[in-house]
């Protein structure tokens, strides 16, 4: 059992909840970055909420203002869902039913900020959750990794499998995680083939966005995300079953053999 | 059929995941007692055998009633010597239950995950966020 101190704090943003698990002792640098990160993802939220008519992204949509005339977050997240969107080959997209939402890029990549915020004060061992998707530095003590459950959306409370390691990123797209549906841009429909997909690598931004990515791609997704360099993927398919990429294992997955609805 | 399956999963799911977040009973906020013993003590192991736990806390703890999109949720903890051994969904959401059947099964769930070796669970649902949300301020209300 550590006896290190530890800090805790959970926000409610962005129409989910974000958790911040701080297992440094506790310095006012740290306790003070925390307070910045969680003022900042207001403003994230602010700036990027299609919900709100006035916001920067919705005013953004409707012609009223440039990319230019926006706070410069808006021009990085836009940048990085057009690289997303090339690396996956058109399956991410910043306008999902063909208006601009970038909401499948701004969790991960909020919450990755959140983390480099903390890392910035001296925070060396650090979770973060933004609604379930994980950025997780250092480890949960000394010596010890951080351990990530993954949700079994067959059966409650369950978690599927488990991804434990060091500096961490871990983001699950699925049927049951949003408010909204994912849509497949090539056909405008929901995808059908998984509930869900796992994607486990260093960095949420490009994990989070990966993941949206791969569960519009549903079966195809096994050799794509295979294909990705330092990722991984971990998948239950409508039907009942899982299945994983090669390295999921050497990456810190292991696989609870009641998984997922069949046998 | 599905549906329903799936989204009582994920309801105690949040309550799941709400336990990750403090589940040591270690004080959130640094105290005061913590300063000595996160040094290397002199003699030792001896006060290691007594646990992290400077007091045990006992009682029940409402939390916050949380908007979701779809709907307020709140619930209640009870909590026996800072061991979860109660949750009450004093507000749930009524399209996702939790059925009368589901309650038990939750507050089994939860049980299970305090004794459960993970820091966090990724795969939440935006309503099981506001369970979390609850239970975690009922968890900051008992100071456990």
């Amino acid at each position: 059992m550590s006896e290190r101190h530890r800090l805790c704090h959970t926000e409610e943003v962005m129409g989910t909840v974000f958790s911040f698990d701080i297992r440094d002792p506790a310095t006012s640098a740290i306790e003070s970055a925390l307070g910045d990160a969680v003022c900042w993802l207001h403003r994230v939220d602010a700036i990027f909420s299609t919900y709100r008519p006035g916001s920067q992204i919705s005013r953004l949509a409707r012609g009223e203002l440039t990319v230019a005339e926006c706070d410069a977050e808006v021009a990085e997240v836009l940048r990085l869902c057009r690289g997303a969107g090339h690396r996956s080959g058109g399956a991410f997209t910043a306008s999902p039913g063909g208006r601009l939402d970038p909401s499948g890029m701004v969790k991960g990549w909020a919450t990755e900020r959140a983390s480099r915020m903390l890392y910035a004060a001296g925070s060396r061992h650090h979770l973060v959750n933004g609604g379930g998707d994980i950025q997780a530095r250092g480890g949960s003590a000394p010596g010890r990794p951080w351990r990530c459950g993954i949700a079994d959306p067959w059966r409650g409370g369950e978690v599927a499998a488990v991804v434990s390691g060091r500096d961490l990123a871990v983001a699950t797209s699925g049927t049951a995680e949003r408010g909204h549906h994912i849509l497949d841009p090539a056909t405008g429909a929901p995808p059908t083939a998984l509930v869900s997909i796992t994607l486990v690598g260093r960095h949420l931004t490009e994990v989070d966005a990966l993941a949206t990515a791969a569960f519009v791609k549903g079966e195809r997704a096994r050799d794509w995300v295979a294909s990705l360099p330092g990722v991984e993927a971990f998948a239950l398919t409508a039907d009942g079953r899982t299945w994983w990429t090669p390295g999921f294992a050497a990456l810190g997955g292991t696989v609870n053999d009641r998984a997922g609805a069949a046998r | 059929m599905k549906r329903p399956v799936l989204v009582t999963a994920t309801t105690v799911l949040g309550l799941f995941l709400v336990l990750y977040a403090k589940p040591h009973q270690e004080p959130d906020r640094p105290a005061p007692a913590a300063a000595p013993s996160s040094r290397p003590s002199a003699d030792g192991s001896a006060d290691t055998s007594t646990g992290a736990s400077p007091d045990a806390v006992s009682g029940r703890f409402t939390g916050d009633v949380v908007e979701t999109r779809r709907g307020p949720v709140q619930v209640r903890i009870t909590l026996a010597k800072s061991r979860l051994t109660e949750v009450d969904v004093l507000e749930g959401v009524h399209d996702e239950g939790p059925s009368a059947g589901a309650v038990p099964q939750l507050t089994q769930r939860a049980l299970d995950a305090q004794s459960a070796d993970i820091d966090a669970v990724s795969g939440a649902t935006y309503t099981s966020q506001g369970y979390i949300s609850s239970l975690q301020s009922a968890l900051d209300r008992a100071d456990v």
